[in-house]
């Protein structure tokens, strides 16, 4: 503006220009924290070298990995002093303490997958999955021997502890939150106290009681037995807050037409919780399928298939891996990290696949139900 | 006094309420459907179902455990050795050493968990933060002997290093100390492995429970405290961790009760002894769930019953860190329907 303003008029000012202002975002890091920390990994693996091969005793790929990370720690530190005050050093240091923990979390489970991975990969054949171990000793080559006595057992004994533990999870979580009796709070509170229980104890117990007291022998169903004990509280718990999602106005919409109680919960609660009951079980499923203590007590070991659950020794997945892992032969090594793979990838795919069909794990809402939730508040 | 009561308290007809017409006031008794009441009763039924079951473990370990206790008496909880054959059995080690493993397993999980809860629930861009969460998820599913193997084939021999720099660096801490030796075998197979190994498998279960604290806390607070020019850290100190204080000190007592009786983890790292060590770093510890899976195999019926009055007390034991976090986390709980 070239000409002079009348004095009594108001300026506006020139921050005020919508098109100039820029909306600010905490803890969003703008391009100078960028630079920051870029400058100060830099320069501590330059300081990390020369601490790690010149000066300090230490040495080794971890030591190093560490020594940088206290010299990135530092540097940055000394940077954000420069650039800033008092409060928001160690505001940053917080933040990256945070990001640290984060990243070697994600750390230790790449490694746990990977490790696992490239350890069993080389085990994985067609007939690893077809054979068992029965004329397969320690000294034959890798071309024999399988899990497919492992894998028959495993799916029996969790497929009887889903028997067991799925009617009974579910009609506990419909008495938790349909009928919401006197005892709600103190099963409530049993439950979550089951999920704690040791799998070794709850091997102990049914090796105590049937095995001990009945006389069964050590067979497959003893096994989901105790699998089932483990799996109860997570289906319950699980299907439980499946069924808290249920909205209140459905429920009241079932019985304002008339039904009786059961046949809301049968109409319009178990239909409506159908995809979240389903993740509930296939979590319980990743949960049975990788117990080994229990089945270490009562299941008992061989290594021919047997496809009778009711008699005589059945072995499963993590038996297979913890009994074979303890050879000295390299190839029985091998061949329990294959058996731990394939129980990783069936882990994963009960996983995925529960993840696809409750679209969000139970006790979280999706995208929609929370913009939902938050529209209601709003109004 | 609830809301209920009130309510009902002012309904109470002796009370002098004007009442429309004169006409006596109906008395409304809900009489459920028989199809209603055999239907509470299948799920009450149910429901009880689970007590029973845990009073049934209680119970049949503590029976199975008679000749046991009868034989050791109270000497159980003090004797170190384990010799079932020759009487001379007790926890006085295991015990100490389960905790030790699950107090090192903790001390190395928290920090490692709640740092993670912030991050994805706070820090992480939102577009990433549900894979996040997913992850986190799927590493508390994997199973435990996963974990197991590559603890010891993976972890061990790299920690075994961070072990012997500790112990000459950092001896002036008593627990760090190593009296054994220098060679690199003497820190294999510790409580310190151990309970790191452990600490993996806990920690996806105490940062995904105060990650879903966190993330409850209010938004208006949080954006209060933003707009009062907090930093993010600011906001996260003044309004989230207060606010997940509860549920924070309930998950870790949870992860505590895992990290007891954790068993294959242990037993695949740790080298049994039976005395109690503070050596933190060198080799030999030992954990009640371990020594279950050790002796079993090559124990008698006194044995055996030894076994089940050890499990009895580890039972007992997680069933109080357990019951004590559960009152806490329940406190914490919203519970409310949800409604359209």
């Amino acid at each position: 503006m070239t000409t002079v303003t009348a004095p009594r008029t108001t300026v506006v000012p020139a921050t005020a220009d919508p098109e100039r202002e820029v909306r600010r975002r905490p803890g969003r890091m703008d391009e100078a924290a960028w630079w920051t920390v870029l400058g100060a990994a830099a320069g501590s693996l330059g300081m990390a070298w020369l601490f790690v091969e010149r000066l300090l005793p230490l040495s080794g790929r971890l030591g190093f990995l560490l020594v940088w990370y206290g010299c990135f720690v530092l540097l940055y530190l000394v940077a954000s002093a420069v650039q800033a005050t008092g409060e928001s050093i160690g505001d940053r240091l917080a933040v990256v303490a945070c990001r640290t923990a984060g990243a070697g979390v994600l750390g230790a489970l790449v490694t746990i997958v990977g490790y696992t991975f490239f350890r069993g990969i080389h085990a994985l054949r067609p007939s690893f999955f077809t054979q068992t171990m029965g004329s397969t000793g320690p000294t034959n080559p890798l071309t024999q021997g399988g899990i497919a006595h492992a894998m028959v057992g495993s799916f029996e004994q969790v497929g009887l502890a889903l028997l067991i533990c799925v009617p009974l999870g579910v009609t506990a979580a419909l008495y938790l939150n349909e009928v919401q009796g006197p005892l709600a709070r103190v099963i409530r509170a049993v439950v979550d106290a089951m999920s704690a229980i040791p799998s070794i104890v709850a091997g102990l117990f049914v090796l105590a009681v049937l095995i001990l007291t009945l006389g069964v022998n050590r067979c497959g169903l003893a096994a989901s037995i105790a699998i089932a004990i483990e799996m109860l509280p997570v289906v319950t718990r699980a299907s439980e807050v499946v069924f808290r999602l249920v909205p209140g106005g459905l429920r009241e919409a079932g019985l304002a037409l008339g039904s009786s109680h059961w046949r809301m919960v049968r109409d319009v609660v178990l239909p409506t919780a159908r995809p979240g009951l389903v993740t509930a079980i296939l979590l319980g499923i990743a949960r049975g399928i990788g117990e080994t203590a229990p089945v270490l007590l009562v299941a008992g070991f061989t290594s021919d298939m047997n496809a009778d659950p009711l008699h005589h020794a059945q072995v499963s997945l993590p038996l297979y891996i913890f009994t074979y892992v303890k050879y000295p032969q390299h190839t029985m090594i091998t061949r329990a990290y294959g058996a731990a793979l394939a129980l990783l990838i069936i882990v994963l795919i009960a996983f995925v696949t529960a993840r696809i069909l409750g679209g969000a794990p139970p006790g979280q809402l999706t995208r929609r139900q929370r913009r939902r939730l938050e529209r209601a508040e709003n109004r | 006094m609830s809301l209920f009561d009130l309510w009902s308290s002012t309904d109470d007809p002796t009370e002098e309420t004007p009442l429309v017409d004169d006409e006596p006031r109906k008395e409304i008794t809900p009489s459920p459907a028989p199809v209603d009441r055999a239907f509470r009763g299948a799920t009450r039924s149910a429901a009880v179902a689970d007590l029973v079951i845990m009073g049934l473990i209680g119970t049949f370990l503590f029976i199975r455990a008679m000749p046991a206790w009868h034989k050791a008496g109270w000497s159980f909880f003090t004797e170190q050795e384990w010799l079932p054959e020759s009487g001379r059995f007790g926890i006085g080690a295991v015990l100490f050493g389960t905790i030790l493993i699950a107090l090192i397993a903790m001390v190395i999980a928290l920090p490692l968990a709640v740092g993670t809860a912030i991050c994805i629930s706070e820090l992480v861009p939102d577009r990433i933060r549900r894979p996040l969460i997913s992850l986190i998820d799927l590493m508390a599913a994997i199973p435990s002997i996963v974990y197991a193997l590559w603890g010891f084939f993976f972890l061990q021999p790299r920690l075994i290093h961070v072990a012997q720099w500790l112990s000459v660096h950092a001896s002036w801490f008593p627990p760090f100390k190593v009296p054994s030796g220098e060679s690199a075998s003497a820190y294999a197979s510790s409580p310190f492995i151990a309970g790191t190994v452990v600490s993996l498998v806990v920690i996806p279960l105490v940062c995904s429970l105060t990650r879903e604290v966190f993330s409850q806390a209010p938004q208006g607070e949080r954006e209060a405290a933003l707009a009062l020019g907090s930093s993010q850290w600011g906001m996260i100190r003044t309004v989230v961790l207060p606010f997940g204080k509860g549920g924070l000190i309930g998950a870790s007592m949870l992860g505590l009760g895992r990290a007891l009786g954790e068993t294959i983890t242990v037993y695949a790292i740790i080298s049994p002894i039976f005395s109690r060590s503070t050596h933190i770093l060198e080799t030999g510890g030992n954990s009640i769930a371990a020594l279950i899976a050790i002796r079993f195999p090559d124990s008698d019926s006194i044995g055996i019953a030894a076994l089940m009055a050890a499990g009895f007390v580890l039972f007992m034991l997680t069933l109080a860190v357990n019951t004590f976090a559960a009152t806490i986390i329940s406190r914490s709980r919203s519970g409310a329907l949800t409604e359209i």
